[in-house]
């Protein structure tokens, strides 16, 4: 039996296009200091965001985001009919309380910082097959509460490693909608293709290097997508990783090449390395589920909006860490999804 | 798990690879660092010493009694106040070593979990960072009082 919608062993066709009508970001002050920050949504002048604790700034962040998304598209909370969204931490309870709060029918994900594309190669399914139109896809990261389950607490005074990463504060939210859905406004862009991830470990142990936990899945699915549709890197205005920072930039540039299929330099973007200015102490990058759907929001759409690029390749990298395992010895395995993001210009 | 010897090839190249790319610690200028900022910080420390005996007579050990007191109490307000974990940035184990590292690393969680409660937030989580050190430090510390005691008797 052929599935209709597949193309290859990883592959999938939305074939009505599923459009993405409206967007938005909310992140923390840290981020509003790189070279995005004007064009964030919203902008928490505190870390805490006035909160009581830094876990309810992140479901607030991931709210406000989704409220904004659902402003710019003019739609109201109950048209909506299916929310997908995750973040890092345990039970992903910021977005089960940001849920909530929103009253829309919830699917929690979790790809650690995947996540943001997870959301919409699920998302863009169910508006393509006519399950659900509106559907609003999320993620969401906060570095305090990130740095309290995953490594030490925020007053510990340590070093960090020159390979480590800087948790984005912040959260994305994206409204897809079916391709025959009535909208009050133009659409941003629309999804055509998306590719599931492999969970590829290749035995890095070492937490303070999550690119290189990263880079070999993210490499995977590159070649799993290119082996499917025949397609190359040339076909895409940029290759866009999640938040693989300069370490896993590199290896992947390498590791791919190795792979057969080498990638064009020019044509690679990493949103860990986009979101903060070099100048910003992060080490190696950005890197959370909040980094890819920020900069999804406010750097990439905007640029298929304006038809400065036609296609791209969205591709968030996720390494799957657990604090119990790791301690165990297990070794971080990781994952990238991608889809492919069109201009409806 | 068993992998194929192919499998196990890419792996032990990938590591190479990480190796190759990924940038190292600066352990020249991280021990320069520790260096002047621990050492100037065991020097206040003698130097309260010195103060304490020589202004007001206190005899040694509790002189140095005082001098830990002060060197804690340093630490906690200057965790609290969030300047500490700066200036161990650019320490490292100069400020780890002496008895700030430990000051820093009971007041850090201490902070953290408050937003848990006072018994399962601060109380139980105090030790997390420092809880190892007491253990093994205490039970080292046992077994060599039992063996100067026995060699001795």
């Amino acid at each position: 039996m052929s599935i209709p919608n597949r193309m290859g062993h990883q592959t999938l066709v939305y074939r009505t296009r599923p459009r993405i009508a409206a967007s938005a970001c909310a992140a923390g002050p840290r981020e509003a200091q790189g070279p995005l920050g004007e064009r964030f949504d919203l902008v928490a002048q505190s870390p805490d965001f006035g909160q009581e604790s830094y876990e309810q700034a992140e479901v607030a962040l991931l709210r406000e985001a989704c409220r904004i998304c659902l402003g710019k598209a003019e739609m109201g909370e109950k048209r909506v009919q299916a929310m997908l969204g995750g973040d890092l931490l345990n039970q992903i309870m910021p977005s089960s309380l940001a849920a909530r709060s929103l009253k829309i029918p919830f699917l929690g994900m979790y790809g650690a910082c995947s996540t943001m594309s997870e959301s919409l190669l699920v998302g863009a399914m169910l508006a393509d097959g006519g399950y659900a139109s509106p559907v609003l896809c999320t993620a969401g990261s906060h570095y305090a509460t990130a740095e309290r389950q995953f490594r030490f607490p925020l007053e510990y005074g340590n070093q960090r490693t020159p390979a480590s990463q800087w948790t984005v504060t912040g959260a994305g939210a994206v409204l897809l909608t079916a391709a025959g859905e009535e909208s009050a406004v133009p659409p941003l862009a629309c999804l055509t293709r998306g590719c599931i991830g492999r969970i590829v470990d290749m035995g890095v142990t070492d937490a303070n290097n999550m690119g290189a936990a990263m880079a070999p899945a993210a490499a995977a699915t590159l070649c799993a997508y290119f082996d499917d549709t025949g397609e190359s890197p040339d076909d895409f205005d940029r290759v866009i990783t999640g938040d693989l920072g300069s370490v896993g930039s590199h290896l992947l540039l390498e590791w791919s090449e190795k792979m057969g299929h080498p990638l064009p330099e020019e044509r690679m973007m990493d949103c860990g390395l986009t979101i903060y200015d070099p100048g910003q102490d992060s080490h190696a990058g950005g890197s959370g589920c909040g980094c890819s759907a920020v900069v999804l929001s406010s750097y990439i759409l905007p640029k298929l909006q304006s038809g400065e690029w036609r296609r791209v390749l969205f591709m968030a990298t996720g390494a799957l860490l657990s604090p119990t395992t790791s301690q165990q010895g297990e070794s971080i395995p990781g994952v990238a999804h991608a889809v492919v993001i069109e201009g409806v210009k | 798990m068993q992998q194929s010897p192919s499998k196990k090839n890419r792996i032990a190249e990938y590591k190479e690879l990480i190796a190759r790319i990924t940038p190292k610690s600066k352990v020249a200028q991280g021990c320069l660092r520790a260096f002047w900022v621990g050492g100037l910080i065991c020097v206040f420390g003698q130097g309260l010493i010195d103060l304490a005996r020589g202004l007001w007579g206190l005899p040694l050990a509790q002189a140095g009694t005082l001098a830990s007191i002060v060197l804690v109490f340093l630490t906690a307000l200057l965790t609290g106040v969030g300047v500490f974990d700066q200036v161990a940035k650019y320490a490292g184990a100069g400020t780890v070593v002496p008895i700030t590292g430990f000051a820093n690393a009971m007041v850090s969680p201490a902070m953290e979990f408050r937003p848990e409660g006072w018994v399962l937030g601060t109380g139980a989580r105090l030790f997390t960072i420092a809880g190892p050190v007491l253990v093994y430090g205490i039970s080292a510390s046992v077994i060599v009082g039992l063996l100067y005691y026995f060699i001795h008797l």
